[in-house]
């Protein structure tokens, strides 16, 4: 490991050559690596009761709405997407913090959503979080080595009197000093503290991490060094990330593969590449504009954007269709009437949108109505035969081709 | 723009000097904000950059004569328009707190009082400062909340804080700190809660309002993309002092002190360079109690090895103009930092730029 040594640094100051190792390139994707963790049609649903002596069910918060997609084995997928969205809730029905009301988690040949709490235990040496504020989520009555160290101690990994080694070990990879195992949470910065985080996350060799937006809490100087552990650790391990962040730009730094989601639902999947330069999804294309852009002091001024509307919806009664429609600057009647169906248009690209297209280039009349069996406006059509949409948590390796709105095989 | 050219001939309408804030706490004097001076003028927006502990919002809450009452130790001189802010009693101060400068807090949800409705807690900050009925307060409340583009307002009026959303919360604070037509506004990390489609907005409505008020703005962040966008100038921050000051568009294609550099290369750029290498700063930010000696950002600082001797660690540099010239403020031993950057920094945090040149 490539740590930056405190003690060198007071005595000379740090190095460029020094911080440059430590500056990384952006993960890549392997095409091939097999799915580590597949979601299929993941649904969390949270009951809205009334007020009063009965407390009835009056509705759902539909947080997470059937969302699918898969992580590859070493691979990390980014899950972006506004506050409310539903993208920690789905990270917490993956981890079981929550039991999910619908749908499979897949992980190595059983599905996480069914298994029993007693049987989830062995279980969860296999998917670890990490969470997004590092000064909650560690017990501040307990010491550094007795929070790295409680994996350890429940799943009994390591026998007792190595406790502590281990636990050392593990603060020295995530660049701590291994000598103060003895210290508490307040004792350490922020960005330190996320660094105990990770340990405690790390401790059982997992297989997953879930991460949880684990640098927003961080200054921006410190993010980079957390990215880069990360980073370290993927590499060194070989662990899968589910990387959940509202930060577009520091997931496309660590994520080859990104979903976007807005209220409970997936709507853009893809790579990297496809999903920042080539979005489909208008509001993707929103997101990526909206945020502010450092190139443009040499410009003046602020950048053109695509400005949204109002605020998002209620996910306890979201708009009928299209989730997005409220908002999106390119609604019509058929967004009201079918919801878009999730419609794979490259080889690693899917999108939920009946006018997919990237900007300035949306189609005039709705891609899907052909596939759905409806007219334009939505209305069934009887003359049509609607195609069996076959919505698979992976990519196929045959899609729909938007220009030409035929399937294709490579 | 004429009458700013006028106004350069006289005073700038706000003028920091030397501005001081300490804290003595049983460990020791903390200095927050230790000699800062800026100049602001009517319509001009200054971006103040830092991490957290910099000192960013301490200097700015002084300005409001928010310390009084504490046990901050406040020196230097603030002049507002020619008067100085840090000689007014503080009766004096409560008529221009709101009146002639108003603040936007980081979180609206904490600023505002849950127990009061959103119109009476921005008809109370209208009725301090004019003499009105409490119906001409509200239809006048009423304008504001829509012109920040809340919907209904008429209805909003009477809501609490916690039925609306964040986006909403921090529209209602930006009508509750504009409905005196104040001169300077100040706003603390105004979008840092919000979304990118909602910080879009507000930034959006900021700028709008600027050009209709002609508020001088001083707009606190760390989020180098919004100072990009949104300042005229700026200020970056460390350790209660000011590193870097300058033309926006100077500071950000052209820093000149690794602290800037920095902060550069550890965001990721969502437009730059896919392949760009993400550099961290190494270290922390360091203790406010007993900072560094000579310059405070040597301990975390690469460049160190190319100023001769142990300059960087027994000398704090001045303040002065860069190589660059003019208003480009540097606080840095390195002698050609410009070099520096071109054939060190950029070709690591932005490969694309470098081939360019």
């Amino acid at each position: 490991m490539t740590e930056y040594d405190e003690a060198t640094a007071a005595a000379s100051g740090p190095s460029l050559d020094a911080v440059l190792a430590q500056a990384h390139a952006p993960a890549q994707l392997d095409p091939n690596a097999p799915p580590v963790l597949t979601v299929r049609d993941l649904e969390m649903h949270f009951p809205v009761r009334s007020t009063g002596v009965v407390r009835r069910k009056i509705g759902d918060v539909k947080a997470v709405d059937g969302i699918s997609f898969q992580i590859p084995k070493g691979g990390s997928l980014g899950l972006v997407g506004e506050s409310g969205c539903g993208k920690s809730t789905a990270g917490r029905a993956i981890t079981r913090l929550y039991k999910p009301t619908g749908g499979s988690v897949e992980f190595e040949g059983r599905d996480l959503a069914k298994v029993s709490n007693r049987g989830l235990k062995p279980l969860r040496r296999e998917v670890q979080m990490i969470f997004q504020d590092p000064y909650s989520s560690l017990n501040p009555r307990h010491t550094v080595g007795s929070i790295v160290g409680a994996p350890l101690r429940i799943h009994n990994v390591v026998p007792k009197d190595q406790t502590l080694k281990r636990v050392q070990e593990l603060l020295e990879v995530v660049g701590l000093n291994p000598e103060h195992y003895n210290r508490y949470p307040n004792e350490f910065s922020g960005g330190q503290r996320q660094r105990i985080g990770i340990a405690r996350a790390l401790a059982l060799q997992p297989k997953v991490i879930v991460a949880d937006e684990p640098v927003s809490a961080l200054d921006v100087s410190i993010q980079a060094q957390v990215v880069n552990l990360l980073q370290d650790l993927q590499r060194e391990f070989d662990i899968a990330f589910l990387f959940i962040a509202h930060d577009l730009a520091v997931v496309r730094h660590f994520c080859p593969e990104v979903a976007v989601m807005y209220l409970g639902k997936i709507v853009e999947i893809a790579d990297r590449e496809t999903l920042y330069s080539r979005p489909n999804h208008p509001y993707t294309q929103a997101l990526l504009s909206a945020a502010p852009d450092v190139k443009q002091a040499a410009i003046g001024g602020r950048r053109e954007r695509i400005r949204l509307e109002g605020d998002v919806p209620s996910p306890i009664n979201p708009p009928s269709g299209c989730h997005f429609r409220t908002r999106c600057p390119l609604a019509r009647e058929i967004c009201a009437k079918v919801e878009p169906p999730m419609l794979q248009i490259g080889p690693r690209h899917k999108v939920a949108c009946h006018f997919a297209g990237e900007l300035g280039q949306h189609p005039a009349d709705p891609v899907t109505a052909r596939i759905l069996g409806v007219d334009n406006a939505g209305n069934p059509d009887p003359g049509a035969s609607p195609v069996e949409l076959d919505d698979q948590p992976g990519f196929s390796d045959v899609w729909f081709d938007l220009k030409a709105r035929t399937t294709v095989k490579p | 723009m004429e009458q700013n050219a006028h106004m350069d001939e006289k005073q700038p309408f706000l003028k920091v000097e030397n501005l001081k804030v300490h804290f003595p706490t049983q460990d020791g004097l903390v200095k927050a904000t230790d000699g800062l001076s800026y100049a602001l003028d009517r319509g001009q927006t200054l971006g103040i950059v830092g991490e957290s502990g910099s000192g960013k919002s301490v200097s700015s809450s002084a300005i409001l004569g928010l310390h009084r009452g504490t046990n901050a130790k406040v020196e230097g001189r603030i002049l507002l328009d020619g008067v100085d802010l840090l000689a007014l009693n503080n009766a004096e101060m409560r008529k221009l707190r709101g009146k002639e400068i108003a603040m936007i807090f980081q979180d609206p949800l904490s600023a505002m009082h849950p127990y009061y409705t959103v119109g009476n807690q921005i008809a109370e900050a209208y009725r301090v400062h004019h003499k009105v009925s409490k119906k001409a307060a509200r239809t006048r409340v009423i304008d504001m909340l829509e012109l920040v583009g809340i919907p209904q307002p008429d209805v909003r009026f009477d809501s609490y804080p916690h039925q609306f959303s964040g986006g909403m919360r921090q529209r209602a604070m930006i009508a509750m700190a504009l409905i005196n037509d104040p001169s300077l506004l100040i706003a603390d990390e105004p979008t840092t809660a919000l979304d990118v489609t909602v910080q879009a907005q507000i930034l959006d409505l900021l700028q709008n309002l600027q050009r209709e008020f002609n508020t001088a703005i001083i707009i606190i962040t760390h989020d180098l993309g919004v100072v990009a966008e949104m300042a005229d100038e700026a200020l970056v921050m460390y350790a209660g002092r000011a590193v870097e000051h300058g033309r926006v568009k100077e500071v950000l294609t052209h820093p000149q002190m690794p602290y800037t550099w920095g902060l550069l290369s550890s965001v990721p750029d969502i437009t730059g360079d896919p392949n760009a290498r993400m550099v961290p700063v190494p270290g922390n930010p360091p203790s406010l109690l007993s900072p560094p000696t000579g310059c405070a950002f040597h301990p975390r600082c690469v460049h160190r090895d190319k100023v001769p001797g142990d300059l960087c660690t027994t000398e704090l540099p001045d303040l002065v103009p860069g190589p660059r010239g003019g208003l480009h403020l540097k606080r840095c031993h390195l002698a050609d930092p410009e070099s520096i950057y071109q054939n060190e920094v950029i070709p690591e945090i932005a490969p694309d730029l470098a081939e360019e040149r």
